[in-house]
């Protein structure tokens, strides 16, 4: 069955729509509009893939992880760098997209999100490179975690607005990002970062991260004369996953999204949205949310900051919902035990995000035989997360 | 048919439109009661009771704040509905229209939130998070019960005004300037053309709402639509008296205030 999500209210299944005040509505309309006129234009999408090839460096390479294949004894273990891409993560494919969509639709403002600081760096690192204006707005409680990615955005150009509002995290910063859009909605364009928020969102940055996807089909039949048996990814909102798993969907090759688990999905501290969440509106979308009975949406945990999110894609939603995709916990322990394993048999340090990945295909790797293959989305590169790993070795050690 | 309290309450008014908007559970629930009925001595025709929300999208800093001491109350969307009763007990006349963000009322259940609310006393519902595109169930679920659906409309929604404007009941809201809820110094002069487009699309009375926070602004609004919303300038008066709402010698004189803000603003 051909997947045709989502439809033309932007439902995938049960999920999705476009849940905001009237002010944004003719926005997302004229949103839409430009957007279905620039992907049926070549000239557009040509530009797109020139950037990505010339700019951020793509194709990313697809590895073949030797040593933790024999050490594993399973099925054959291949990732997907995106953590070579240029800033360093997946993020990038999106901000190059919705930025040259920005720019076609004359928009020379731009407006973003951002939680450690991944996305605000791509964003202002697109906006140098096209010489548009950019401002993040970044909680406050990240601008003092992420010191460094503040600084880098600055350099870059950007304007970064600390967020004192609610939780003071980056669901507030999507908060007031919004509330920034819908007071100047006519010359901005709102450059969102994940496959949440309204329709087109969703799915306007999907298709700019399907790339993922498309070239490790491509890359994994050259190499292994085959697809892949199973294809492994983190999801925090779940850009970097559904970029990966959607060229997969009507194959018949199984999907794993890794849940961050925090501290252990038995306890309150965990960002397990698909897991333990259950369906509400959060930042215009129907999905699943971590909120509690009176519909009050709940700061969750993680030791990633890219994971810390309490909703989640609505295509993830309905892939969870349907079953083509299962979704699982990996703690905060779990995945940073795969991160050394990783970084000690290849000599590849991943992002805590990707890391939950690795630790959910390590142990399904395993239980599958030699001649099967898997592939993992390495999503980005663990330079940025260096500190955190010290610190939370440090008090395991204890 | 028989038309509804909003629709009635709106169309006999004797002077332009005032519709006062509260957050429920701030400073406390006891004192959104006494809050409710000032507002009706002071002259009120409809009131809004704002339900608290940990994310609301389409609030200025004013109302956030409003709504994180309710929280902490413990106010929620099934505590607000049931305050409506205790505020009828009191003699409270005007129809009471519940302000919402979707995502507490999905969490209630649609249905049973309509029935909660028009058993205790309630006249009708506004989500500033749901669109016309969205709306359609929460339409018919508060129709059947003879409660109203408001219709907000923007200064961005263009071609959508006439269809927006078609569908509402009781009231238009009419959102006059982009942006958040908030106070505002002034409006941009397009503001009063854009209402008056709205005015004429409109099959039932217009009120408009968005930063209007001086007697002069609401003064300048008369004979452009049929009356005003005010919601932060209100909360705003309530924050300044925190502390006197907390003093229970203090407390009616803070009411008061309140009172006599909202009456300079209705006789403007």
């Amino acid at each position: 069955m051909k997947t045709m999500y989502p439809d033309e209210k932007g439902r995938y299944g049960n999920f999705g729509g476009k849940f905001v005040p009237e002010t944004l509505m003719y926005a997302l309309e004229e949103l839409e509009e430009a957007l279905d006129e620039a992907v049926q234009d070549q000239a557009f999408v040509d530009e797109y893939h020139q950037t990505l090839r010339e700019y951020a460096g793509r194709p990313t390479a697809l590895t073949y992880a030797e040593r933790i294949t024999h050490y594993l004894g399973g099925a054959s273990v291949y990732l997907k760098r995106e953590d070579l891409l240029h800033t360093g993560a997946h993020k990038l494919n999106n901000a190059i997209g919705q930025a040259l969509l920005a720019r076609r639709m004359g928009k020379k403002k731009i407006v973003a999100e951002t939680g450690a600081g991944q996305h605000g760096v791509a964003t202002a690192t697109v906006c140098a490179a096209m010489g548009l204006e950019c401002k993040v707005f970044m909680g406050e409680e990240d601008t003092r975690r992420q010191e460094l990615n503040v600084f880098r955005m600055e350099l870059l150009g950007a304007e970064v607005v600390p967020v004192h509002s609610g939780s003071k995290t980056l669901k507030d910063a999507t908060n007031d990002a919004i509330r920034y859009w819908v007071a100047n909605v006519e010359d901005t364009f709102y450059l969102i970062g994940s496959v949440v928020g309204p329709h087109p969102y969703p799915r306007m940055v999907r298709d700019f991260q399907r790339v993922i996807g498309d070239e490790t089909r491509e890359q994994t039949v050259q190499k292994t004369g085959s697809l892949p048996d199973a294809v492994f990814a983190c999801v925090g909102g779940g850009s970097n996953a559904i970029g990966m798993f959607h060229p997969f969907l009507n194959d018949d090759v199984k999907l794993y999204g890794a849940e961050a688990a925090g501290e252990g999905m038995h306890t309150d501290n965990h960002a397990a949205t698909i897991n333990k969440g259950t369906k509400g509106v959060i930042h215009g979308s129907l999905t699943y949310l971590i909120q509690d009975e009176n519909g009050q949406i709940i700061e969750p945990y993680s030791i990633s900051a890219g994971l810390d999110y309490p909703g989640i894609g609505p295509e993830h939603a309905h892939l969870a919902e349907s079953g083509r995709v299962t979704y699982e916990g990996v703690t905060d322990k779990e995945a940073l035990d795969a991160l050394t394993l990783l970084t000690k048999k290849e000599g590849i340090l991943p992002a805590v995000e990707s890391a939950h990945a690795l630790h959910l295909a390590f142990q399904e790797a395993e239980k599958m035989s030699k001649e099967q293959t898997i592939v993992i989305c390495l999503s980005g590169r663990g330079d940025k997360d260096v500190h955190s790993i010290k610190k939370f070795m440090e008090k395991e050690e204890q | 048919m028989e038309g509804t309290m909003v629709q009635k309450a709106a169309e006999q008014a004797e002077y332009p439109l005032f519709i006062p908007f509260i957050m429920a559970g701030d400073p406390d629930p006891e004192t959104t009661i006494d809050l409710a009925l000032k507002l009706e001595e002071a002259g009120a025709h409809i009131l809004e009771l704002g339900i608290p929300y940990s994310d609301p999208l389409a609030d200025g800093p004013l109302l956030q704040r409003s709504a994180s001491r309710a929280l902490q109350n413990e106010m929620s969307l099934r505590r607000a509905v049931e305050l409506i009763p205790f505020m009828r007990q009191r003699g409270l006349t005007i129809p009471v229209i519940a302000f919402t963000y979707y995502n507490p009322v999905l969490q209630m259940g649609e249905k049973y939130f309509f029935d909660q609310l028009k058993e205790n006393g309630g006249d009708g519902v506004l989500i500033p998070d749901l669109p016309y595109e969205e709306s359609r169930d929460i339409h018919n679920m508060a129709a059947a019960r003879g409660l109203v659906n408001i219709t907000l409309v923007a200064p961005t929604s263009g071609g959508r005004i006439e269809k927006l404007a078609g569908e509402a009941e009781g009231f238009l809201y009419c959102v006059s300037s982009l942006g958040v809820t908030g106070t505002r110094d002034s409006f941009p002069p397009e503001a009063y053309s854009f209402i008056e487009k709205v005015k004429k699309n409109s099959s039932v009375p217009v009120a408009a709402g968005f930063g209007i926070s001086t007697p002069a602004q609401v003064k300048s609004l008369d004979g452009v639509c049929d009356g005003v919303i005010v919601g932060s300038a209100i909360m705003k008066k309530v924050e300044e008296n925190l502390e006197r709402f907390k003093n229970p010698e203090e407390k009616s004189n803070a009411l008061d205030a309140v009172k006599s803000f909202v009456s300079s603003l209705i006789s403007s």
